[in-house]
């Protein structure tokens, strides 16, 4: 946090306008972004007030939360409909069209221009938010963000401007419109079901978000349209070197980034003149995270609600990709040799790896958020055959010998003085479940990659070889190709330090499958994949808890129940993760760290709690009661306790 | 993995087949219509190699290739005499739509002379023969009948044709090298079949009398470990310096 003050208070930019959203931020305590636009601090500031108002802790009455603070513009507020009571994903501004807003004065209670800064104050909204601060639990209303039709069609009341809409791609006609006006509340009610506002701004966005951008034409005739594109991303990752050169960039390509490049090297060079380090900094909604790592700068450009510390540990796992191609004194030879090296050549081929990581965390990563890993869930007893196999059939120079389900540990041999960083496996599943590269390739593999964790100066090398479960003896000749990782992808791992230790290993392997086989651990292996991630009814019977994330610090492993059947789409899950990176935020933000955190919002209530042993989140619609979430909380970590050994690999096979 | 029961009477053997060449002409793509009869478009770069067999059926004997689909990327360079070694055949990759991958085939050719064994059989392939036009496309079916005049009309359809290297400047290059030469289509299937049984053909039956099987190749790697891990190391790293 002191990173994140001291950076604040050195951005120019921020400074003057700080003053009017200041008093209003006060409990939120997390960051201080979004300061250029006063408008829209107001009002967004207003709900996210909303949203963290019963803070910190469970013991807290049963009260309703206090109503917003009194903003400068009180129509502002007036305007804001039930809407804005989301958990604050941010969202392209279009201040543009804030005029046109006016010629809808009978806007219905999802109208929601006051969102993006208009002015306008239809007589309904201010109806609706008083209804919603009565009754809480009966406007949470239209959020089924699947319902991707309805979710459109609001689109153009809310917007307007034609130009705005060709940017969305959709136009809806007058008559769809009326239509759905005319249903009305009836709409509302069939949606209460879901825990997150509905926010089609941001959902076209993240739509949209992983969507290639259009070339730049030689002569830049499109470079307007080029930009728009580039703008409407919710997140970017670029990397260059100290001497400005381009080395990666999630989105676009070195032309659309040569300005950004330019100013944000010469931020960092001003600072680095004044013997300070530039951290981060805010551009209207867009918060940037800074990180110099030797000769590389990592930039990460978002517009989601994630804390500086998120998106730093997010470069990290960009800067380990990088070294986990060249190594670390590799990598600063040749700049040593010189300063203005090109460093995309020795990097060619691996801006798939760099763009599935990034992909990743604008996903959601709860990995990477807990910097832990996940156990394929297994019987103790089961768990332990395979781990003794494995140990049993080990070969002279293996060094780590994994089995793997889509990203998730089965089990593991290692050394007993080297244990695994979980930031070296996120790596290793990000190559083999995320990127296609290796999946799709057929065969067997034999790759060389520097574990930087373990030891960032040299290579190991990885023997990887997919299983087909239902004749694991034979080679798995296709894989389908699955971006989401379906849970049907096994993979055995074997790392040594040998070069030429291909045929020993890929002997190894030959022997763990045979007597994998025989013991019965395949048809196990593969029953337990089967059967996916437990559902939050099963592991907490009768309970309102829709989801959580339990992490055992001791193991630094996680475990989570599965998204279905509330978080099955894509943005869903976005949501899910944006909320629970407010909450990490909170436990995790080093002056104020709490250790028992509570959040009310109108569609949802959550909980964040930390103790020496574990880390738990978790989440249930708004109409749960205090109580019941906190007993639901309970049930989980009983359930964990009772289930350790399962969940989690503890120890695995040492030697 | 064993010889099934009609392939018995035959004589079977196994090849060890190494594919170099530059990034993304199409390597792991010929691989994959090879052993697959698949083809994936925009296909992601291979990390490091992989590894894979398949059989090729001669009238007289089968051939058990085993397929190193090595990494084209300058990074991964310095690992190639691993996968190279020993190796009885090797497949040179390069692009008919790029001149300056034939230039890395023709390094790697000078390479392999150099430090292969030296039995080893070399075939020179340009791939994405579909991105040629028609008349490339021919020229390339009859190379050998009139590989002069179809050349000439490939250079002067530049325009329309997508091709950059003409059938006849890379097909005289592998006759002053005697190297076999193929334009493939990973995409269509064009001449791929006929390229590993042209190498098949090509090993001569002495050098399948002694490395033969698995076992045989495994064990002249692990011969060859101590010397190679030695200077390999050692090698690696300025390797890698030069390589900026």
């Amino acid at each position: 946090m002191s990173d994140n003050g001291n950076a604040e208070s050195h951005a120019p930019e921020t400074a003057p306008e700080a003053g009017p959203t200041t008093p209003a931020r006060k409990q939120d305590g997390v960051e201080q972004r979004d300061f250029i636009n006063p408008t829209i601090n107001i009002i967004q500031s207003a709900s996210r007030k909303t949203s963290y108002s019963s803070l910190s802790s469970l013991s807290q009455e049963g009260t309703p939360p206090p109503l917003p603070p009194r903003p400068k513009n009180p129509n502002l507020l007036n305007s804001r409909p039930s809407t804005a009571h989301s958990t604050a994903p941010t969202r392209p501004q279009l201040v543009s069209k804030a005029t046109t807003q006016l010629s809808y004065p009978n806007t219905q209670t999802y109208n929601q221009e006051a969102r993006d800064g208009s002015p306008s104050t239809g007589p309904s909204s201010g109806a609706s938010r008083a209804k919603e601060f009565f009754g809480l639990n009966t406007s949470r209303n239209f959020s089924d963000v699947e319902e991707v039709a309805s979710v459109r069609s609001f689109a153009p009341t809310d917007i307007g401007g034609g130009d705005v809409e060709s940017m969305l791609g959709e136009v809806v006609g007058d008559h769809e419109k009326s239509l759905l006006k005319s249903l009305g509340h009836r709409f509302q009610d069939r949606e209460s079901e879901s825990m997150f506002p509905p926010d089609p701004q941001f959902e076209d966005a993240f739509k949209q978000e992983f969507d290639d951008i259009e070339e730049m034409k030689a002569d830049g005739s499109n470079e307007e349209r080029v930009m728009v594109q580039w703008r409407a991303k919710l997140k970017h990752f670029f990397i260059f070197s100290s001497a400005a050169k381009p080395i990666y960039s999630r989105h676009g390509d070195e032309q659309i980034l040569m300005n950004s490049t330019g100013v944000i090297q010469t931020l960092i060079s001003f600072y680095q003149g004044a013997n300070d380090t530039l951290r981060g900094f805010t551009a209207g909604l867009a918060r940037f995270v800074v990180m110099s790592k030797g000769p590389l700068n990592l930039v990460a450009i978002t517009r989601l609600p994630e804390s500086d510390a998120q998106l730093r540990a997010q470069l990290d796992a960009l800067y380990m990709q990088i070294l986990s191609t060249l190594t670390l004194p590799s990598m600063e030879r040749m700049f040593a040799k010189r300063a203005a090296y090109d460093l995309r050549r020795p990097l060619q081929g691996t801006e798939t790896l760099l763009s599935a990581l990034a992909d990743g965390f604008t996903r959601g990563s709860p990995s990477t958020l807990l910097s832990a890993l996940e156990c394929l869930k297994l019987r103790k007893s089961h768990r332990h055959v395979i781990n003794n196999t494995l140990a049993k059939t080990r070969s002279e120079n293996l060094l780590y010998g994994l089995i793997v389900a889509s990203g998730k540990l089965v089990s593991v041999v290692r050394p007993k003085k080297h244990s695994l960083h979980p930031g070296d496996l996120h790596l290793i599943f990000n190559m083999l479940f995320e990127a296609g590269s290796v999946k799709a390739g057929g065969g067997e593999n034999w790759i060389p990659l520097c574990l930087p964790g373990f030891n960032n100066t040299g290579y190991l090398y990885m023997y990887v070889s997919f299983l087909n479960l239902e004749q694991p003896s034979e080679q798995m000749q296709e894989r389908p190709r699955s971006k989401e990782g379906d849970g049907d992808e096994v993979a055995i791992l074997l790392i040594s330090a040998n070069k030429e230790g291909f045929f020993e290993l890929r002997g190894m392997r030959d022997d763990l499958v045979d007597q994998l086989q025989r013991n019965g651990s395949i048809a196990t292996i593969r029953s337990a994949v089967k059967a996916g991630r437990p559902s939050c009814i099963d592991i907490v019977p009768g309970s309102p808890l829709r989801h959580f994330l339990y992490k055992s610090r001791g193991n630094v492993q996680f475990c989570m129940p599965s998204f279905d059947p509330y978080f099955g789409s894509g943005i869903e899950r976005r949501w899910l993760m944006n909320l629970y990176g407010q909450l990490h935020a909170h436990l995790h933000n080093k002056p104020t760290s709490l250790k028992i955190h509570h959040e009310t919002a109108t569609t949802n209530i959550s909980l964040a709690w930390t103790t020496p042993l574990f880390e738990l989140y978790c989440v249930a619609p708004g109409t749960t009661s205090r109580a019941a979430l906190a007993q639901a909380a309970n049930k989980v970590i009983q359930w964990v306790r009772r289930e350790e050994e399962r969940v989690f690999i503890i120890g695995g096979a040492v030697f | 993995m064993a010889d099934s029961a009609p392939t018995q009477p035959k004589p079977s053997s196994s090849v060890k087949l190494v594919l170099l060449g530059e990034a993304a002409v199409g390597k792991s793509s010929l691989v994959m219509r090879f052993v697959n009869n698949d083809f994936q478009e925009n296909k992601e770069p291979t990390i490091g190699a992989a590894f894979l067999t398949q059989k090729c059926n001669l009238p007289t004997r089968t051939i058990k290739f085993e397929i190193w689909d090595t990494a084209g990327q300058e990074r991964f360079a310095s690992l190639a005499p691993m996968y190279y070694r020993n190796a009885q055949a090797a497949l040179v990759v390069y692009d008919i739509t790029k001149p300056s991958s034939l230039t890395k085939a023709q390094h790697w050719v000078a390479e392999l002379q150099r430090q292969a064994s030296p039995g080893i059989v070399i075939a020179l392939v340009g791939n994405k023969a579909d991105l040629a036009s028609a008349g490339g496309a021919d020229s390339s079916d009859d190379a050998d009948a009139a590989p002069a005049a179809e050349g000439e009309t490939n250079e002067e359809e530049e325009g329309t044709d997508a091709r950059r290297v003409a059938t006849r400047t890379a097909k005289s290059y592998a006759d002053e090298e005697s190297l076999l030469f193929f334009e493939t289509s990973a995409k269509t299937g064009q001449n791929v079949a006929e390229v590993f049984t042209a190498i098949a053909n090509a090993i001569p039956e002495t050098s399948l009398k002694g490395p033969r099987g698995v076992g045989g190749s495994t064990n002249l790697n692990r011969q060859e470990d101590a010397r190679v891990n030695l200077a390999g190391t050692g090698m690696s790293m300025p390797d890698k310096g030069c390589a900026c």
